[in-house]
């Protein structure tokens, strides 16, 4: 009857797919995980206490924000877009493409630290690859305008997650040693992270071509199909 | 030496003012329930490590609940208008950039120089925390920075700082959430269910099918926890080793790094992953919780198959 156990994931997937808010979704599914897990009570009140402390460290981006929230009201953003609307050959997906690649290649020596959702997109990419369209296209319909900023937020998180893997010391390569260690095979961390390299240049075409193909479909609505 | 939990302190200091300023706006609707949310999560980080986890356990639980059945509304924050912004543009010109890159500067330089600097015998912060010590060295100095330079008051980046949160909402603290979610299926013994279920439909000796399997596997898995991370073990034991490595001779290095970028892909396609995919979401204000999911789930369903074939191409060459 061990199925049972899994009934946290299906009350987390009828929650999000009903859009009740997320927390009490998250919240209940532990508990009647727990609850399937025959836990007591007092262990999962104990679970969530302890697994929320233990990862307090995601919480420190917000930190960010009251410098982030400075920095827009003196005008960063309106600076932004203008020094892009400046660059004629600057374009949403070439601006993207850009930072995918400074992301990529920074992320693999180690240097993830560099970017993030609130140190780099909100305050520079998300405004600059927006600007480049409007500097085109004139002012944008709120949909197109939504998907630009969402794709400088993927553009982040692409860049990062296929990097960083590719740098010796990353948590990802150490806990693949570790694990491989314990099960009696001994690598190198330079062997495993060789073989993330291929992955890491397949991800840049595939999501460079998209990035080009985000272009070609602004231009041709906003340009009636002409090139 | 900088410890890890005065960084910590700096974030609950963060919280409890702006569940204050949530309270003392009298326009503010809810702003009971958004203070207690604000003040409770403020406590977390203050006290965390003080308090038993039993007790944080329950006031995580109050604090979900004040949220309610359809979430807090958002309180209106304003910020100086868009003529304002624009004039202060022109004026401060490229200076406006400086504590902007303050922030990825310092981190980076910290996390490279703090471990290795000693005072008195022990490093100014530890290898392990420079990361996150450093990017909260980065928000002082940025801060700094901004407020000589724009010639601002302190409380007005509080108040900047509460128009940001609000805005991202409580999705702020979904992500720790979601480690305590995890952390119950790992209990539970959810990994040992899902690693037996896929291992139940492979025939063991079709090469492709069992790639498959574990590729699939991985990115399925990783959507469900939220994590590569959590999945990594789980289906390395229940496949990669037994049948990849050992029955069929593949590379342990190949299957370890391709499996754990299989993973990845799983996580640019769920909303478990609510750091990377949920809270940038809210930080950009899309009305679309989904939105950052939905653009990358083309690249991350290639990517799975081509992950899948470099793992059959290479896996047993090497």
């Amino acid at each position: 009857m061990h199925l049972l156990t899994l009934i946290g994931v299906l009350i987390v997937i009828v929650g999000f797919a009903l859009r009740v808010n997320a927390l009490l979704v998250v919240t209940v599914a532990g508990i009647a995980t727990g609850v399937a897990g025959h836990l007591s009570p007092y262990a999962i009140v104990s679970e969530f206490g302890r697994a929320f402390t233990q990862n307090r460290y995601v919480g420190l981006v917000w930190l960010t924000l009251p410098v982030i929230g400075l920095l827009e009201r003196a005008g960063l953003k309106e600076r932004a877009q203008e020094l892009i609307a400046r660059v004629h050959s600057a374009t949403t997906g070439r601006v993207l493409l850009l930072y995918l690649a400074i992301r990529q290649l920074t992320a693999s020596i180690g240097l993830s630290a560099l970017g993030g959702q609130a140190q780099m997109v909100r305050p520079l990419i998300a405004p600059m690859s927006e600007a480049a369209a409007e500097a085109r296209y004139g002012k944008l319909p709120d949909k197109t305008r939504h998907l630009i900023l969402a794709h400088a937020a993927a553009v982040d998180n692409v860049g990062v997650f296929f990097g960083e893997d590719i740098f010796l010391a990353m948590g990802s390569v150490l806990l693949i040693k570790g694990f491989l260690d314990g099960n009696g095979i001994h690598l190198t961390p330079l062997h495993i992270a060789l073989w993330a390299i291929p992955t890491a240049v397949a991800v840049f075409i595939i999501h460079g071509v998209r990035l080009l193909l985000l272009d070609r479909r602004l231009r041709r609505q906003f340009k009636g199909g002409q090139s | 030496m900088i410890r890890l939990e005065y960084v910590y302190f700096l974030g609950g200091l963060l919280f409890c003012s702006v569940g204050l300023l949530e309270f003392l706006d009298a326009a503010n609707p809810q702003r009971l329930r958004k203070t207690v949310f604000w003040v409770i999560y403020g406590i977390t980080f203050l006290f965390g490590t003080l308090l038993p986890p039993f007790v944080t356990g329950c006031l995580v639980i109050l604090m979900v609940l004040v949220t309610g059945w359809k979430d807090l509304s958002r309180s209106k924050v304003d910020t100086a208008p868009e003529l304002q912004r624009r004039q202060s543009a022109g004026r401060l010109k490229e200076k406006l950039f400086i504590p902007a890159l303050c922030i990825p500067g310092v981190t980076f330089l910290g996390t490279l120089l703090l471990p290795k600097i000693s005072m008195a015998g022990q490093p100014l912060a530890l290898a392990k925390d420079a990361t996150l010590v450093s990017l909260g060295l980065s928000v002082l100095v940025a801060l700094a920075a901004a407020l000589w330079l724009f010639r601002q008051r302190f409380p007005t980046s509080l108040h900047e700082g509460r128009r940001l949160l609000t805005a991202v909402g409580t999705v702020a603290v979904l992500p720790q959430l979601l480690a305590a979610l995890g952390a119950l299926f790992a209990d539970a013994g959810v990994g040992k269910v899902v690693s037996e279920g896929v291992t139940h439909f492979i025939p063991g000796d079709a090469r492709f099918l069992v790639i498959l399997a574990f590729t699939v596997g991985m990115a399925l898995f990783t959507m469900i926890m939220g994590n590569a991370f959590a999945a990594f073990p789980v289906m390395v034991a229940g496949i990669g080793l037994p049948l990849i490595v050992h029955k069929l001779g593949g590379d342990p290095a190949v299957m370890g790094a391709v499996g754990m970028l299989s993973g990845y892909c799983g996580t640019l396609m769920t909303p478990m992953a609510a750091n990377f995919n949920i809270v940038p979401a809210a930080l950009l204000e899309l009305p679309d919780k989904n939105g950052v999911v939905k653009v990358q789930v083309p690249t991350g369903l290639i990517l799975l198959a081509v992950n899948t074939l470099l793992m059959y191409v290479l896996v047993f060459r090497f």
